[in-house]
């Protein structure tokens, strides 16, 4: 059984015990546990079932490594799945659950597919399910589904809060044992700005566990000096419980800080992003021990022999009375030191090299440890736990020569450094053929935008495995990153080690009745067998194997799994590993929550809505808002219990009869000014605009380069190198850029200064036919008077107590005045204005009213007349294009053969033949089909409304050469089968003339 | 002929441990010529392949692939199959896919799990409802089913939605509940089992570095696995389109950048359709293995690093966490990018070139993986005959000259 010793323990505070639950069985731990050590502490091995066969599984590492202790942990707005036990602090109250089981962990109906797994080989998927073709949607599909996923969806809200910072330092050094520890305090000393980070809550790695001494010191002791000494210069900062996720070009870090999980749910920030810009990245990110592969290695109580010591050194916790050690090197033996100094049972060391004999070796031997040279484990005995191990030769097929009973098993097959980091952004790796293991090359770093290498890998990450070295070599990169010459860094004394020997397979040569049974990678079940079927079918690319049978594709991302399994694959192929090489490393190391992901900018943060000056008035009087950009206008203002419809209506009915209002402040304004302005916008719009008189107004287009229009609006020249430009209001952005682009990349030359001033003023159009009576009454001194002030004029004056610029244009049709007053006096104006209207019956009105306005008077909106396939000459506004300019933005695409293809759709009215509306977007057909068996269409509806001012359905829309056919009748298809007549028209219905507007 | 899959020869192959499989296709050594050459085996190339095979007939085929087959965009894409666009050239190929991939498992006998559980555009503004009300009269008059469906069937149809986002309600949306994903993977190996069933030669690891032509015709190619000649070539290679332009002497209005992608870990069946919020830039749905399969945006720069770059993924899942708040406590697994090729119109080109005897296919951008049956199927067509069917007709490369764009970014303001 597992359990937990009497003394012992780095991490945990016995004085402080900690309640949780696990399945909904109270335990008890300490603090300094985590999940996983408090649950072995409590004799729960088992904690999972696995994905494919719901094998029951136990904690195989300590790390971040894990993939079989996956959990749901907590509830409700704190629920969340698919959390490690290895790297989840215990707190007081924590509640597990164990995943992917039904109705128990204990007993598990899907255990069932492990039964059956002989016919659920690697991509058995691929070769099933395929007749009759419609039960995959709704039998096999379903089916796979829900035996698929780990943990359970979250069904609430998250109630915790995330941020993000924003770090820029010299060098950045990830990773917090003894090489990270070197490496930082080389930079530090060096002057330079280091962040220091460390994913764990502890320092130090692992070094504590096998206890080298360090310059003398215990590993702790130095370890402890150290932290003080960086702690203590002002250009260094630490930080615990900090990832390094991903390393992205440019010297990007994403790293990923973890603030409250380790003692739950809490107010404050969850998760902490961090973007890092580093001149240097240090990767000191350790090793991480390989599985080794014999059958049976997945049964609970088969373990990383490292994970086990580290149970017992930093939590005291033993994880089985009798421990079999199986290796292929020295380390693995300290395991076996560590349990036996700790009072536990090792009835054997079976060790595959024929004859290991260093110092770690003897010193086993002297303790009395029984040391099995040569030998393999055939077999591994037990169900939900390890019973016993079967002995075999390595050299041969597996005949059992021995078995040994016990209750867990600890393996080594040699370690790999974690070059997660160092690969992300292109660096590149080297075959260690002593080490048999995959490390940085220090030739083909990730290079920056200097072509020099911005990640340096350090210390066991870099492949030295001896302490020695790896704190040599870290310390070494430290003051490389920091560009100081090599100097001589902290030296180490650990027992000497004799080399390891690949094992890829125990025994060498197993049959397939014992491959079928060796894992590699636990979580999505694959086996030795799978990867040699994946071979052998000719999914001999490493991504192919992986995709083929979901090597490595857990939530583990193949921790442990990559590098045994490419081996068999390279021994499948008879290719050397290097020639078969790795699959991608992609970020982040670790999985990191989506909440962190997305940070503050969540609800109301989420995309702010802008606001004109007088949008409180608008909510606090009944407006419907739609959003426009980045902005919500009001689309209606209802009053008392009117429906929608109704409010538009009256909307326009009250502006056309009387005087209504319109908060156009979102409408883009863009200062353009300076000597070359004029030219500038010559070349920006289709229009002449360098010719328009100072207090003039013109309405504008603007084209994209391949001829389509892109936004309109009215200029007006305010001085002699002054324009502003009206924009649309989704447009005003964009169309800002655009002018930008143009002038930063094409003609940076051109002396011309672009402003974006929308939100400086607050503008109203007053609109009516009493608009100037309105106007004249709140005084200023201002003439407004048809002859002092023309359509499309504009005038800067008094009206009221307000500084105002008026301009004289309309987009309903209607007399119409656009008042801009600075944006702090926008919401007293709109107040002035009703005020003084009341007796005119001024009413505010919204976007839809302002739609059916311009509709009725035939003016085109930008993205419903226009989708980015539409030239100004298919809306009859060829009169606003220049003939005069030798150029202008889409000049040369308007040439193209299919822009002056005469039979083009073009604008025109329709109205329809029994007064009701065309739904919108409704195509007009026109006969037969085309070769794809599609119907033809002539043409299509862009806007459509019930007129107020009608009285009935009236809409804008393209038709084949319309303008030529007014009078005919055309057909537009409903959804619903039936279809509308339509007779074409001009498009303006409502005062043709102009007389209102010009009035 | 091939052993058939079956349930049957599964049962047949476990009682000898599986031992007796065969590939699923050769690994031949290059004929010194062929009748026509495919570069790329991707999922277009294979399947332009296969239907030079099966429907004219056309067999003595290589596809030349520089890496692995499969291995570009087919198998690094979020898997959407639907066909509800707006511009009758593409309703037209992109439901001739789609409807090809209903049956695509049987026809290759290869399982590539089409799962046709419904794709919902989400509309979040008024021009969103007006854009997708206009392709769902579009799409009924181009034999396209699907339908305008009301903010309540949305969150029937998918109970993790938030419709009441404080910034973008859900106002309705676009339903193709033919729509769907598959299995990306076993498109391309379903394929490629066919083609090299056919007697056709995949040559993996076999780079083309140049294009010999002979008085304006295409006569072989150079590659590193030497010179090979062909009466045909098609150029199916996706964001390397240009490169291999290059070597042929022609110019393609292409631009490559990187498409961003992430994957969650996996958790039971939560999401039962694939949902496209394209106002806020984000699309999702459920893998059959349980993970949240997120597409995002494009960088804002040329290049050809397939590596996943952060911002994007940062805006995506920012997007994706305010419609489906259940999100924010499940972690990213792993993100990743793809090198798409993007042409002006967003279009694909499937077209003769100025040089006789090649044709080229490319330019499916950010949407290539729905249309891989029906690009091979019309690709196929094209370079059998020489001319386009009505499938390829509308997308030569001259539409660029003469300026008859088919713009898809009309209806949805982003990535298809």
């Amino acid at each position: 059984m597992s359990t937990r010793l009497a003394t012992g323990g780095r991490f945990i505070d016995r004085s402080q015990p900690r309640a949780f639950s696990f399945n909904g069985k109270r335990l008890r731990g300490y603090a300094g546990d985590t999940l996983a050590s408090a649950l072995l502490a409590n004799d729960q091995m088992l904690v999972g079932r696995s994905f494919k066969y719901h094998r029951p599984r136990g904690v195989v590492a300590a790390g971040a490594e894990e993939p079989n202790g996956l959990v749901n942990l907590g509830k409700g707005q704190h629920f969340e799945p698919n959390q490690r036990v290895t790297t989840t602090e215990l707190f007081d109250g924590l509640e597990a659950e164990s995943q992917n089981h039904w109705p128990s962990l204990e007993f598990d109906v899907g255990a069932v597919n492990a039964r059956l797994s002989r016919f659920l080989p690697a991509g058995f998927y691929y070769k099933m399910f395929i007749h009759p073709r419609s039960f995959w949607k709704h039998i096999y599909e379903p089916f796979i589904r829900a035996s698929a996923g780990l943990g359970k969806a979250p069904k609430s809200r998250d109630a915790d809060t995330y941020e993000h910072f924003h770090a820029h330092v010299d060098v950045l050094v990830i990773g917090g044992g003894i090489s990270g520890l070197a490496a930082a305090l080389a930079a530090g000393r060096a002057g330079v700005r280091v962040l220091l980070i460390e994913q764990t809550a502890h320092w130090g790695g692992r070094a504590p566990v096998d206890d080298p001494q360090i310059n003398g010191l215990g590993a702790e002791e130095w370890i402890n000096s150290t932290l003080q000494a960086l702690e203590e210069m002002p250009n260094v900062q630490i930080r615990t419980r900090m990832m390094g996720a991903g390393v992205y070009d440019h010297g990007s870090v994403l790293c990923y800080e973890q603030l409250t999980d380790h003692i739950g749910p809490k107010d404050g920030p969850r998760h902490r992003l961090w973007q890092v810009r580093a001149d240097r990245v240090i990767t000191a990110t350790g090793a991480i021990e390989r599985p080794l592969s014999f059958a049976g290695n997945d049964v609970p109580g088969v373990m990383l022999a490292a994970a086990l010591r580290d149970f017992v050194v930093n939590f005291g916790v033993s994880v089985g009375d009798r421990t079999v050690v199986v290796t292929n090197n020295d380390d693995a033996y300290r395991t076996a030191i560590v349990l036996k100094t700790a009072g536990l049972d090792v009835p054997c060391i079976v060790d595959a090299r024929p004859a290991p004999t260093g110092e770690l070796v003897a010193e086993a031997r002297a303790l009395g440890i029984r040391v099995e040279a040569g030998k393999g484990i055939a077999k591994v005995k037990g169900g939900k736990r390890v019973t016993a191990v079967a002995l075999c030769a390595q050299a041969g097929e597996g005949a059992v020569l021995e078995e040994i009973p016990c209750d867990a098993v600890a393996m080594s097959g040699g370690w790999s450094p974690v070059v997660h980091l160092w690969s992300h952004c292109g660096g590149k790796l080297t075959w260690d053929e002593a080490g048999a293991m995959f490390r940085p090359d220090p030739d083909r770093p990730p290079t920056g935008a200097d072509g020099e290498g911005f990640v340096l890998a350090a210390g066991t990450a870099n492949g030295f495995l001896a302490t020695s070295e790896a704190l040599a070599d870290a310390y070494a990169a430290g003051q490389i990153a920091a560009g100081i010459k090599k100097g001589k860094g902290p030296s180490a004394l650990a027992p000497a080690e004799e080399p390891m020997a690949p094992v890829w397979m125990m025994p060498q040569g197993a049959a397939i009745s014992l491959r079928e049974k060796m894992w590699l990678d636990y979580q999505n079940d694959v086996k030795v067998s799978d990867v040699q079927l994946a071979a052998r079918e000719g999914y001999e690319s490493v991504e192919h194997t992986k995709r083929y049978t979901t090597l490595g594709m857990a939530t583990d991302q193949g921790k442990l799994s990559n590098i045994n399994g490419l081996a068999i694959l390279s021994d499948s192929l008879g290719r050397p590993i290097p020639s078969v090489g790795t699959t991608t490393f992609r970020p982040p190391y670790t999985p990191i929550s989506m909440g962190a992901i997305a940070g503050a900018a969540r609800d109301g943060l989420f995309q702010p809505i802008r606001k004109t000056p007088m949008h409180g008035w608008h909510e606090a009087n009944g407006a419907e808002f739609e959003p426009v950009g980045q902005w919500r206008r009001p689309y209606a203002f209802r009053r008392n219990g009117e429906s929608t419809e109704a409010a538009v209506h009256r909307e326009v009915k009250n502006t056309r009869d009387a005087v209504g209002l319109l908060d156009a402040s979102t409408l883009g304004k863009l200062i353009v000014k300076g000597p070359d302005a004029g030219k500038f916008l010559d070349m920006l719009y289709t229009n002449m605009m360098s010719t328009l008189p100072v207090g003039k107004c013109r309405y504008g287009l603007m084209c994209s380069e391949n001829g389509f229009l892109s936004d309109d609006g009215v200029v007006a020249r305010i001085d002699e190198d002054t324009w502003l430009c009206h924009t649309t209001t989704g447009g005003a952005d964009r169309i800002h850029a655009w002018m930008e682009d143009w002038l930063q990349c094409e003609w940076w030359n051109w002396k011309v200064y672009v402003a974006n001033v929308t939100e400086q003023y607050a503008q109203v159009a007053v609109v009516g036919p009493k608009a100037r009576m309105l106007l004249e009454k709140l005084g200023g001194g201002m003439d407004l008077s048809k002859e002092a002030l023309p359509f499309m004029q504009w005038a800067d004056g008094r009206i009221g107590d307000f500084d105002a610029r008026v301009y004289r244009i309309s987009f309903s049709g209607e007399l119409s005045y656009e008042v801009a007053v600075p944006a702090g006096q926008g919401l007293a104006f709109w107040e002035a204005l009703l005020a003084a209207g009341e007796e005119f019956g001024v009413m505010p009105y919204g976007t839809e009213a302002l739609h059916i306005m311009r509709a009725e008077k035939g003016f085109i909106m930008i993205g419903d007349e226009t989708d980015g396939t539409i030239i100004p000459q298919d809306l009859g506004l060829s009169w606003a294009i220049s003939k005069k300019k030798d150029d202008y933005l889409g000049k040369r695409a308007h040439q193209r053969p299919h822009m002056t293809d005469p039979n083009r759709w073009k604008l025109v009215g329709l109205e329809t033949t029994d007064g009701s509306v065309i739904p919108d977007g409704a195509y007009a057909v026109s006969e037969g089909v085309n070769d794809n068996g599609q119907r033809n269409t002539q043409g299509r509806v862009t806007s459509t409304y019930m007129s107020p001012t009608l009285g009935r359905g009236i809409a804008m829309g393209l038709i084949l050469n319309g303008p030529d056919r007014m009078g005919e009748l055309v057909e537009f298809p409903k959804i619903d089968g039936t279809s509308v007549t339509a007779k074409i028209v001009s498009p303006v219905f409502y005062d043709p003339e102009g007389e209102k507007q010009n009035g | 002929m091939k052993k058939r899959y079956s349930v049957f020869a599964i049962a047949k192959e476990a009682a000898r441990h599986h031992l007796g499989w065969e590939r699923a296709w050769a690994a031949p050594s290059p004929k010194p010529k062929y009748d026509a050459i495919i570069v790329g085996a991707g999922g277009h190339g294979l399947a332009t392949a296969y239907y030079l095979g099966k429907n004219h007939g056309l067999r003595n085929v290589a596809i030349l692939e520089k890496g692995w087959l499969g291995g570009g965009n087919t198998g690094r894409n979020t898997t959407i199959i639907r066909s509800n666009y707006l511009q009758d050239p593409s309703a037209a190929i992109y439901e001739k896919s789609r409807s090809l991939y209903e049956t695509l498992s049987q026809d290759l006998n290869y399982n590539i799990m089409f799962s046709p559980r419904g794709v919902i555009m989400l509309a979040q503004t008024q021009a969103e409802i007006r854009g997708y009300q206009r392709t769902a009269h579009a799409n009924a008059l181009q034999g396209v089913k699907t339908e305008w469906i009301e903010p309540r069937r949305v969150k029937e149809l998918c109970p993790i939605i938030n419709l009441d986002g404080p910034r973008y309600p859900v106002l309705g949306g676009l339903y193709q509940a033919r729509g769907g994903t598959a299995r990306h993977d076993a498109v391309a190996w379903g394929y490629a089992r066919a083609c090299s069933d056919m007697g056709m030669d995949i040559i993996q690891q076999c780079e083309v570095t140049g294009v010999s032509t002979e008085a304006g015709k295409v006569t072989g190619v150079t590659t590193t696995k030497g010179d090979i000649a062909c009466d045909k070539l098609g150029i199916v290679v996706a964001g390397h389109s240009s490169a291999l332009a290059d070597m042929a002497g022609f110019r393609l209005p292409i631009e490559s950048v990187a498409l961003q992608a992430l994957v969650s870990e996996p958790i039971k069946p939560a999401m039962d359709v694939v949902i496209m919020a394209n106002t806020v830039h984000g699309y999702m749905s459920q893998s059959d293995k349980g993970e949240m399969v997120i597409g995002g945006g494009t960088d804002g720069f040329n290049n050809y690093t397939q590596r996943g770059s952060f911002h994007h993924i940062e805006e995506t899942v920012r997007a994706l966490v305010e419609t489906f708040p259940m999100i924010s406590r499940l972690k990213m697994l792993r993100q990743w990018g793809g090198i798409v090729d993007m042409t002006g119109d967003r279009s694909p080109i499937i077209s003769k070139t100025p040089v006789g005897g090649i044709f080229v296919n490319c330019g499916w951008g950010t949407g290539g993986f729905k249309a891989i049956p029906g690009s091979g199927w019309a690709m196929a067509e094209l370079m059998a005959k020489g001319e386009p069917g009505p499938l390829a007709a509308e997308f030569t490369v001259d539409r660029f000259k003469v300026g008859k764009f088919i713009d898809e970014s009309v209806a949805a303001g982003v990535a298809h």
